[in-house]
């Protein structure tokens, strides 16, 4: 790219934004980059402020790198800096403070932030989880004698009992489903998860809606109705020292819809990462993309690695490479002992193949009508299903459609059918 | 004091598989490459501390089991994200069909 100044800017310097001002370096690029962040932190990874952070009453932070290697890669890092606008004819966004920073092109990082429950507004037991700063809060309230209420039984809502439990404190969760991580997982693999947090003592409460939050000495209390229990079973109240509420993340969107750019859940970005404005892209937990390998269908993902891979694809073709998305989304989950890892997404499935991995780890291959492996979940202790979902991913990504025996039996090595 | 010490025997690692060898306190991870030689490195990834016996082998990539963090065994290096500290590697030899291998 010949147009040196003013250069590469990154709203959002989370996982995804920090990766693609790394990768721009990576990539050559030599001109100005610059990395704006609400945040007061350096950027973090999050995945640990539900898991590990939670175990001692002070987190710790797991910054992606510090701050020498910002500055040898010549990053500017602008936190506690918010972008009020981008003003697309003027090719410049505007700071809280009114300066305006002129971009060659612009990278929308913008994350995602929790989904609120209209009757915890404003109750001052009520937590959400999404920063370092919300970790800390959190971990502070989870002592052994306090009383957790958990709204939500996804993933971050599961991990979170998980981590309050560890702490000592009592833990109810509380879900409107009739099963737990109904958005995400097949029900054998939910069961499972449901049955190791009762096993270590969380309260589950499904079919749950809450009709009103009070207080009573302190506590909070939730006035919640069960109709799937018989009449008088579950309880209709609940008091709490904490309410965390975990129901689901919204996308950042706003600045890019102010700036008139297309959002569908998610701001818009063909499969290169581009919106309809050749000079602004958008990336991670905050876009909507087509995903290539079911044909098109446009998803958002609310993925780690995914917001890893998709700042680094961003930021080639900010310099004007024309690649195409083509990973496999992935995910994965700590609770207890139990790992969760996800290749693919499960709905795309028809039909289901199980291989079992011994000490009660499994997989789930789901196939596609023409026999196409789309998705595989699988649980189990420590790592047991890694090795087996990455080459699945693999397989996944070929679009291959293995045997179904094959894929049933644990001494058939997936790597064999990958070389087939 | 390095020391050489037999670790397994060569036919326990599949081509192009990688299996955890405990000795001393410490844990290490030894690889057989798909051309048939073996490499010895931490058996940790440096990201978390997770066994990467546990991880795949593609080629000269150990990759994580955790969050697919990569490295090349044969050198230790971090390939990128998420893991930017390399891995220490150790010598290793086959000696009449048993692995060998030079700790610290
Ligand atoms: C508690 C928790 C646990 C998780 N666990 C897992 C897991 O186990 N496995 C997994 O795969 N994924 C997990 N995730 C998801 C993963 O962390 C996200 O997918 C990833 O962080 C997305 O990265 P991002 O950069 O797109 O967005 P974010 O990490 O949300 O970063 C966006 C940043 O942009 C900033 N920003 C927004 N608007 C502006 C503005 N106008 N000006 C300046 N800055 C702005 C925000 O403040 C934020 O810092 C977890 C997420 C959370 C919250
Ligand atoms: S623990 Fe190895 S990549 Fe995270």
């Amino acid at each position: 790219m010949n147009e040196t100044l003013p250069g590469m800017v990154i709203i959002g310097a989370g996982e995804c934004g920090a990766r693609a001002a790394f990768a721009l370096r990576e990539e050559g690029y030599a001109g100005p980059v610059t990395l704006i962040g609400a945040e007061r932190h350096l950027p973090y990874e999050r995945p640990p402020l539900s898991k590990d952070a939670l175990a001692a009453e002070a987190p710790g932070i797991r910054t992606i790198a510090e701050a020498d290697r910002f500055e040898a890669a010549d990053i500017r890092l602008m936190l506690s800096c918010e972008v009020a606008a981008i003003d697309r004819a003027a090719r410049a966004v505007r700071l809280g403070d009114g300066t305006a920073l002129p971009y060659s092109r612009l990278l929308l990082a913008t994350g995602a932030r929790p989904r609120r429950l209209p009757p915890a507004e404003g109750s001052k037991h009520c937590l959400y989880l999404r920063t370092h700063d919300d970790a800390g809060e959190i971990a502070r309230r989870l002592r052994p004698d306090a009383r957790i209420l958990i709204i939500g039984g996804g993933f971050i809502g599961l991990e979170l009992a998980a981590a309050a439990r560890l702490r000592g404190s009592a833990v109810t969760v509380l879900e409107t489903q009739s099963r737990l991580l109904a958005r995400a997982v097949p029900a054998n693999i939910a069961e499972i998860v449901q049955a190791e947090h009762e096993r270590q003592g969380v309260r589950v409460l499904l079919n749950a809606g809450i009709l009103e939050l009070g207080e009573r000495g302190g506590a909070a209390v939730f006035r919640i109705d069960q109709p799937g229990n018989d009449a008088g079973s579950g309880p209709t109240e609940i008091e709490a020292d904490t309410v965390i509420v975990g129901i689901g993340a919204v996308p950042n969107v706003e600045l890019a819809e102010a700036a008139g750019l297309a959002v569908d859940n998610g701001i818009c970005v063909d499969a290169c990462l581009r919106t309809a404005d050749r000079a602004i892209f958008a990336a991670g937990d905050c876009c909507s993309f087509p995903l290539e390998i079911y044909g098109g269908r446009r998803v958002r993902l609310e993925a780690w690695r995914n917001a890893q891979e998709q700042g680094a694809l961003a930021a080639r073709n900010m310099l004007e490479t024309d690649e195409a998305h083509a990973s496999v989304p992935w995910f994965w989950s700590d609770q207890y002992g139990l790992t969760l890892q996800i290749a693919g997404l499960p709905d795309e499935g028809a039909a289901v193949v199980r291989r079992d991995l011994g000490e009660g780890a499994f997989i789930l291959f789901h196939l596609a009508a023409d026999g196409r492996l789309v998705a595989a979940s699988g649980i189990g202790p420590g790592n047991a299903v890694a090795r087996d979902i990455r080459l699945a991913e693999m397989l996944i990504a070929r679009r291959a459609a293995p045997a179904a025996d094959k894929l049933a039996a644990a001494e058939t090595k997936l790597k064999s059918l990958l070389a087939a | 004091m390095a020391e050489w010490v037999e670790a397994c025997a060569a036919e326990d690692i599949d081509e192009e598989d990688v299996v955890r060898f405990d000795h001393a306190g410490r844990t290490y991870a030894i690889y057989r490459s798909p051309d048939d030689e073996f490499f010895v490195t931490d058996g940790l990834c440096t990201h978390e501390k997770v066994h990467l016996a546990d991880g795949l082998v593609m080629d000269d990539i150990i990759e994580c089991p955790k969050h697919n963090g990569r490295f090349n065994y044969k050198t230790g290096e971090a390939k990128g994200a998420p893991v930017c500290v390399n891995l220490k590697t150790y010598p290793a030899r086959v000696e009449d069909g048993r692995v060998m291998v030079e700790l610290d």
